[in-house]
């Protein structure tokens, strides 16, 4: 049995016939227990729809998936979302705008048949740095970075050792997203967490993951370690492109037309 | 002389709570050059671009001590000569082209209308200056995107259109907010490539809103640091990484970066005398 998670010949579709979309063509990779990878591409190459297709959110798809040794069919078993957890790219459209962060919360832990609900709550507030007086709080009453931050404990509510993490600081500033990345090394060192993590921003990725997996129109391009990626060693031209404009405007004409 | 000239600018929006100053006496002038205005979101960077065209609406209030145009003075202006600079002399580029296209007309119309508020002309002269001009913000099929409509274009491709749309009335100032940041690294690129040649070409003026550090440091002449609705810094934009104020330094040092792996990010400590400080101008 192998721990993590290992997809193999993924395929995700949209829409049926003449409408077909090929979001994801013969995806395959693994992401080891304890590990985290960082899957980053341009919007439109398939990154997050990998996310949505492990999760259950996308029903369309062929190919082998497996999480923790438990190979995943069409639908998900609870014990799976205990395992795995997933928080979304907009803090602002991902919470409930009239529920508090205590019901939020509370619903989470009932949905996982959880007990002890008033502890936890207040165990996971303190986890993710912000403490119980923002219990009773609503959306609105909140920063972006605390929205996330709800968003976190709440994929955290359910003790998951996997979380996938689809662009979790792209909505915020570069201060407060500074404390979001800093918060989530902290919890995979406290909870041995697996991460897999979808971005657009090469320097974000590279920061939390140890390696690397570059997309491009559905497929998978290249798979490489921060280490390369962070001495310019990529082997495919589509990555050093995206190295070289992660690295500032560059002046004139060296910029390829395409 | 300078294309434009402001001086203390405020902009305040009366709420149940008292009034919320915004943007708290900004004062900067913009020559032949690429002006980048950073800053987090709040900081009233979007507001002063908004400001400059009069676009902030009741009961939001704008003051300025000075606000001019060249040798003419945007606060006197009627509503009615505001509308002629609009567009003609001073253009705007907004984020995302999804919610500033119309939806029901096609681009190739879009961009039509746009030229011929600045200029009479038979619809054959204006239709030949439109795909001119989608080929000047690389647009390689300027024929099929003129009768296109906004959906059935990327969003890359919408932003260019959006610049196409702005800048054929050959306005001298060009205000772009965050004109970049809706769209992939790749076309980014291109869209900046595209702004970067006007200003050496065309000797236009360009104001660049962004909260993105290191995009402006590369791509600008002059960057202005705002912070709680006041320019805190001001400095060449080459020597961003050398900036002195605190707060630019704290920005700076909560990205992560490729070039320089680090254990931890620092995170940023927001002092309140920020707020109030005067500016020491370094450039």
């Amino acid at each position: 049995m192998t721990q993590g998670i290992v997809i193999e010949g993924l395929n995700v579709w949209f829409g049926e016939h003449a409408d077909r979309v090929q979001a994801v063509r013969d995806v395959s990779l693994q992401v080891a227990a304890g590990t985290s990878v960082g899957l980053v591409g341009e919007s439109g190459s398939g990154k997050s729809t990998i996310l949505r297709a492990l999760t259950g959110l996308v029903s369309s798809w062929s190919g082998h998936m497996e999480v923790d040794g438990e190979t995943l069919g069409k639908r998900r078993s609870l014990a799976f979302y205990n395992k795995v957890q997933m928080v979304f790219q907009d803090p602002y459209a991902s919470l409930h705008p009239r529920h508090s962060v205590d019901q939020v919360l509370s619903e989470t832990l009932a949905l996982h048949k959880l007990r002890d609900v008033d502890r936890r709550i207040v165990s996971l507030l303190d986890d993710v740095g912000l403490g119980r007086q923002f219990r009773f709080r609503y959306p609105h009453q909140l920063s972006g970075g605390q929205r996330q931050r709800v968003a976190i404990a709440r994929a955290l509510a359910a003790e998951p050792s996997i979380l996938l993490l689809d662009e979790p600081t792209s909505a915020l500033d570069v201060s407060v997203q500074a404390e979001i990345l800093n918060l989530l090394s902290d919890l995979r060192e406290q909870r041995q967490l697996t991460y897999l993590m979808v971005s657009h921003n090469l320097a974000v990725v590279a920061h939390l993951c140890e390696s690397i997996a570059v997309m491009q129109n559905g497929q998978l391009v290249e798979t490489l370690s921060v280490a390369d990626l962070r001495a310019m060693k990529a082997n495919e031209p589509y990555t050093q492109q995206l190295l070289k404009s992660s690295m500032g405007y560059v002046r004139s004409d060296e910029v390829a037309d395409g | 002389m300078n294309l434009l000239e402001v001086e203390n600018l405020k902009v305040s929006f009366p709420t149940r709570s008292g009034v919320f100053d915004a943007v708290r006496g900004v004062s900067f002038s913009l020559g032949q050059e690429r002006l980048g205005i950073v800053g987090e979101s709040g900081s009233g960077k979007s507001l002063t671009g908004r400001a400059i065209l009069r676009l902030i609406r009741p009961p939001g209030r704008v003051s300025a001590d000075r606000m001019a145009l060249g040798d003419e003075d945007l606060l006197a202006m009627s509503d009615k000569q505001m509308r002629a600079v609009r567009g003609q002399k001073i253009s705007m580029v907004m984020q995302d082209p999804k919610f500033s296209l119309n939806p029901v007309m096609t681009v190739g119309e879009q961009i039509m209308e746009a030229y011929a508020q600045s200029r009479r002309g038979n619809r054959r002269e204006r239709r030949q200056k439109t795909l001119e001009m989608l080929e000047a913000v690389a647009i390689r099929d300027p024929e099929r995107v003129f009768k296109a409509y906004p959906h059935e274009l990327s969003g890359g491709m919408g932003q260019r259109i959006m610049i196409a749309m702005m800048l054929i009335p050959n306005p001298g100032i060009l205000i772009a907010d965050e004109p970049t940041s809706a769209l992939d690294v790749t076309v980014q690129m291109q869209v900046l490539n595209i702004m970067d040649k006007l200003v050496s070409e065309r000797g236009m003026g360009l104001i660049f809103i962004s909260h993105d550090l290191n995009l402006v440091s590369s791509f600008c002449d002059r960057v202005l640091i705002m912070y709680a609705g006041r320019v805190v810094e001001s400095c060449r934009a080459d020597e961003l990484y050398q900036a002195k104020h605190p707060y630019t330094q704290g920005l700076l040092n909560s990205m992560p970066r490729l070039d320089v792996p680090s254990e931890r990010l620092s995170v940023l400590e927001r002092d309140p005398a920020w707020r109030t400080a005067e500016l020491d101008d370094a450039s």
